[in-house]
C-alpha cells in the first residue's frame, strides 16, 4: 500500500465509511456499485479512496452489472466488493448464484432499509435476512455477517473478505440504515496487525490443473485469468475440469460439496457474542441494531431481578443451530427483536424443537424498537 | 487454410479447442462454429499472447463458445457477459477480454450493459452472432427478429421493429463497428483481427444462420439456403448512414466496416 494512504488510529466515522475503510484494509482494490440510499456513502468513499491505494472504482448502470463486474474483477485476481440496499440486493440475487456456482470470492454489503419494494429509502429495516439466505434460486449455503456498530462494520468487512477467500463464495454483510448512518469512534489498527487470508493458488501445472478439484476442506484452489492456466468456468453444473456436466450424478457431487464446504466448517465461520446465558431463564437473541436496544432492556430486566442472557448473532448465516439447541434445553424462552415481521426468529423456533418458548418482537421498520417493547417481551417470557 | 488430408479426426485449430468436449451442441448448418474458427484464426493473426486473452460468454447457443475454446473462458449469466468482462478488464488491464455472445444475450436481456459499455468505451471486443432468433430455447422472437418474420412466439409474424445493432453501437459510442455475414469469412476474419487490436469498445456483428428455427420458419429451409441468401443479398456499404443498415425480412444485408475512430477508452485514459 502506498505510504501514508493507509489510515491507522482513532476516527469518528459513519458505518458506511467504516465499511469502506475495512474493505481497503482487507486489500479490496475494486468496487463496482450503483447509487442507493443508505449505502451510497460506501461508493462515494471507495471512489475517493481506491485510486489513492492503486485500486479502481466504477459506477455501473445497475446492480446486475455491479455484481457481474465484481465477479469479473475477482477472476482478474483483485479483491472486489459492491454495496447496496434492498432494491439493489434483489437485482443482485442472479449473480450471487453465479458467484456461488463458480466459487468466486467477493463481498456484498446490504445496508437494509424499510421494505418491501422501494419501501423506506432513508429509514432502517432488517427485512432482507431470509432473502440473504435463500434469495438466489437453488440449494446453497451462504455466509452473512451482521455488525451492530461502525467499528464492527470495519472489523467484519475485513472478516468477510477473509471468509470469502477461504471458502470461495460471495460473503454478505447484512447491516442496516441505522448503523450505516451512525457516527461513532472507529479504531483502525496498524496495517501490520491486520490478518489477511490470501487467495489459495493452484500448485498443479496448467496441464494438470483441475479448477474444481477441491482440497481436503472441500475448497478448490483458484487460478486467475491470465495466469496461463487456460481454465473454463461456468454457471452450469460442472465437473472437476469446470466443464458442463448435465447429469444427476454431477449435480449431486457439486451441490453437496458447495453446501458441505460451509456446513463442515460451521464452527470456524460462526461467531457469537454471549452474555449471562449460563444461569439465564430468558435469552434475548438479536443481531444488528436491535441488539443495541436489547442491552438497555436486559439491564432493566436484571434490575427487576429477571435472569436474562444475551445471544448476539454476529454470524447469522450459517445459523448457529447447535448453540440454540443447547441453550433451548436450559432456558424458558428466547425473545427475539427484529426489524421485520419475524424472519430469523423462525430459525430459532426451529432449533428449539419446542424445548423453549420463542417470543418474536417484530418491528415493521422505519425505526428501532424501544427498550420497553423488548422488556415487555422479557417479562412475558418469565410470567 | 488447411489442406484436405483425409484425416477426419484432426482439425488445424484443435490445439485451441477443448477437443475433449466435442462434438459440440450446435445444429448442422449453424453459424456458431464458423464464427469460432474465424475468431481463432483472427486471434492467431493478431499476435496477442493467448495466455492473456479471456473469453466471456453469456447464455444461449453462441454463449457456449466459452466452453469450447481453450483459453481462460467464462460462461456467465444471461445478459451479463459485458459487465463481467468490464470487471475482468479493469482488474487486469493486461488482458484482452473478448465477449462472444448472441443477439438475444447482448441486446435484449443485456441491452443496457451493451450501450453503457460502448458509452464508457470500455476496452473490450464484442462479437455478436446475430441469427435473428432465440435458438437455445427453441425459436422465439429475438430483439433482432425482422418485422413480419415468424418465430414460435410470433406465429403470424413479428409486429416489432428489430434493433439495428451497428446503428445502436455507433450511437452509443463504440470505436469500431463492423458487420459481416458467415458467407464472407475472409472479411469477417479481418474485421475480428482489427477489432481485437482496437483500443476501446469494438463490435463485430456476424449475421449467422439458424436453419433449425429461424430458417425453417422463414423460408430458408437449410443452412445452405441461408448462405446463398447472404451471398446474393449482402451489399458492402461502409459509408452508409447506419440508420439505413436495418435488416428487413429476406431483404438486403448491408455489410462493411462502419466505424473506426479514436476516443479515450477505459482503462487506457
Amino acid at each position: 500500500m502506498p505510504e501514508g494512504k493507509y489510515l491507522a488510529g482513532e476516527f469518528f466515522m459513519s458505518g458506511d465509511e467504516a465499511c469502506a475503510e475495512g474493505a481497503i484494509s482487507a486489500g479490496c482494490r475494486f468496487f463496482a456499485g450503483y447509487p442507493i440510499t443508505p449505502a451510497t456513502e460506501i461508493a462515494e468513499r471507495m471512489s475517493q479512496r481506491l485510486p489513492e491505494v492503486g485500486g479502481i472504482h466504477i459506477q455501473m448502470e445497475d446492480e446486475l452489472a455491479s455484481l457481474a463486474a465484481v465477479l469479473g474483477a475477482s477472476w482478474g485476481g483483485v479483491k472486489a466488493m459492491t454495496a447496496t440496499s434492498g432494491p439493489g440486493f434483489s437485482l443482485m440475487m442472479e449473480n450471487i448464484g453465479l458467484g456461488l456456482m463458480t466459487e468466486t470470492p467477493c463481498v456484498v454489503v446490504n445496508m437494509q432499509r424499510g421494505d418491501p419494494s422501494t419501501g423506506l429509502p432513508t429509514l432502517t429495516g432488517q427485512g432482507d435476512m431470509m432473502q440473504a439466505r435463500w434469495g438466489s434460486h437453488g440449494s446453497y449455503r451462504i455466509i452473512a455477517l451482521a455488525p451492530n456498530s461502525p467499528q464492527e462494520l470495519y472489523d467484519l468487512t475485513i472478516r468477510a473478505f477473509n471468509l470469502s477467500e477461504k471458502y470461495r463464495l460471495p460473503v454478505l454483510i447484512m447491516s442496516e440504515s441505522a448503523t450505516a448512518h451512525m457516527y461513532e469512534k472507529v479504531v483502525i489498527p496498524p496495517v501490520s496487525e491486520i490478518e489477511i487470508t490470501p487467495r489459495r493458488k493452484p500448485t498443479a501445472s496448467p496441464e494438470e490443473y483441475l479448477p474444481y478439484k477441491p482440497d481436503s476442506d472441500l475448497v478448490p484452489p483458484m487460478a486467475n485469468a491470465g495466469d496461463g492456466y487456460r481454465f473454463h468456468t461456468t454457471g452450469l453444473t460442472h465437473d472437476e475440469r469446470g466443464y458442463p456436466a448435465m447429469s444427476a450424478e454431477a449435480q449431486d457431487k457439486l451441490i453437496r460439496r458447495l453446501v458441505e464446504k460451509i456446513e463442515k466448517n460451521r464452527d470456524k465461520i460462526i461467531e457469537l457474542d454471549e452474555d449471562g446465558i449460563d444461569d439465564a431463564e430468558v435469552v434475548v437473541c438479536a443481531y444488528g441494531i436491535p441488539s443495541r436496544v436489547s442491552f438497555r432492556a436486559i439491564e432493566r430486566a436484571r434490575e427487576e431481578g429477571i435472569k436474562v442472557g444475551m445471544l448476539r448473532l454476529i454470524t447469522v448465516w450459517p445459523f448457529p443451530e447447535d448453540r440454540i439447541r443447547q441453550i433451548a434445553g436450559q432456558v424458558k424462552a428466547f425473545v427475539m427483536p427484529e426489524i421485520n415481521y419475524g424472519q430469523v426468529v423462525l430459525e430459532v423456533e426451529r432449533c428449539t424443537g419446542g424445548m423453549a418458548k420463542t417470543i418474536p418482537v417484530p418491528h415493521m421498520g422505519g425505526g428501532v424498537h424501544t427498550p420497553e417493547l423488548i422488556l415487555d417481551a422479557i417479562r412475558q417470557a418469565v410470567r | 487454410m488447411s489442406k484436405v488430408t483425409g484425416d477426419n479426426e484432426k482439425h488445424p485449430l484443435d490445439a485451441y479447442l477443448r477437443t475433449e468436449r466435442l462434438p459440440h451442441i450446435w445444429c448442422p448448418g449453424c453459424g456458431c462454429g464458423l464464427v469460432l474458427s474465424c475468431f481463432i484464426r483472427s486471434l492467431l493473426k493478431s499476435g496477442l499472447n493467448l495466455d492473456k486473452v479471456a473469453v466471456v460468454s453469456g447464455i444461449g447457443c453462441t454463449g457456449r463458445v466459452a466452453g469450447y475454446i481453450r483459453l481462460d473462458s467464462f460462461h456467465t449469466t444471461h445478459g451479463r457477459a459485458i459487465p463481467f468482462a468490464t470487471g475482468l478488464k479493469l482488474a487486469n488491464p493486461e488482458l484482452k477480454v473478448v465477449v462472444f455472445s448472441g443477439d438475444g444475450d447482448l441486446v435484449a436481456i443485456g441491452g443496457n450493459h451493451f450501450i453503457h459499455a460502448a458509452r464508457r468505451n470500455i476496452d473490450i471486443t464484442v462479437l455478436c452472432v446475430n441469427n435473428f432468433i432465440y435458438g437455445m430455447t427453441g425459436g422465439q422472437l429475438g430483439p433482432t427478429t425482422p418485422l413480419t418474420a415468424r418465430s414460435t412466439t410470433t406465429r403470424m409474424g413479428s409486429i416489432e421493429e428489430p434493433f439495428n445493432i451497428p446503428y445502436l453501437a455507433a450511437a452509443s459510442g463504440a470505436t469500431y463497428v463492423a458487420r459481416w455475414t458467415t458467407a464472407q469469412v475472409r472479411r469477417l476474419e479481418k474485421a475480428i483481427t482489427e477489432a481485437l487490436l482496437k483500443k476501446g469498445f469494438s463490435l463485430v456483428e456476424v449475421i449467422s444462420p439458424c436453419p433449425t428455427y429461424y430458417g425453417r420458419m422463414n423460408k430458408q429451409a437449410s443452412g445452405l439456403d441461408t448462405m446463398k441468401y447472404y451471398r446474393s443479398n449482402s451489399v458492402i456499404k461502409p459509408d452508409i448512414d447506419l440508420k439505413y443498415a436495418d435488416i428487413k425480412l429476406n431483404g438486403q444485408i448491408v455489410v462493411g466496416k462502419f466505424v473506426d475512430i479514436e476516443r479515450p477508452s477505459i482503462p487506457n485514459l
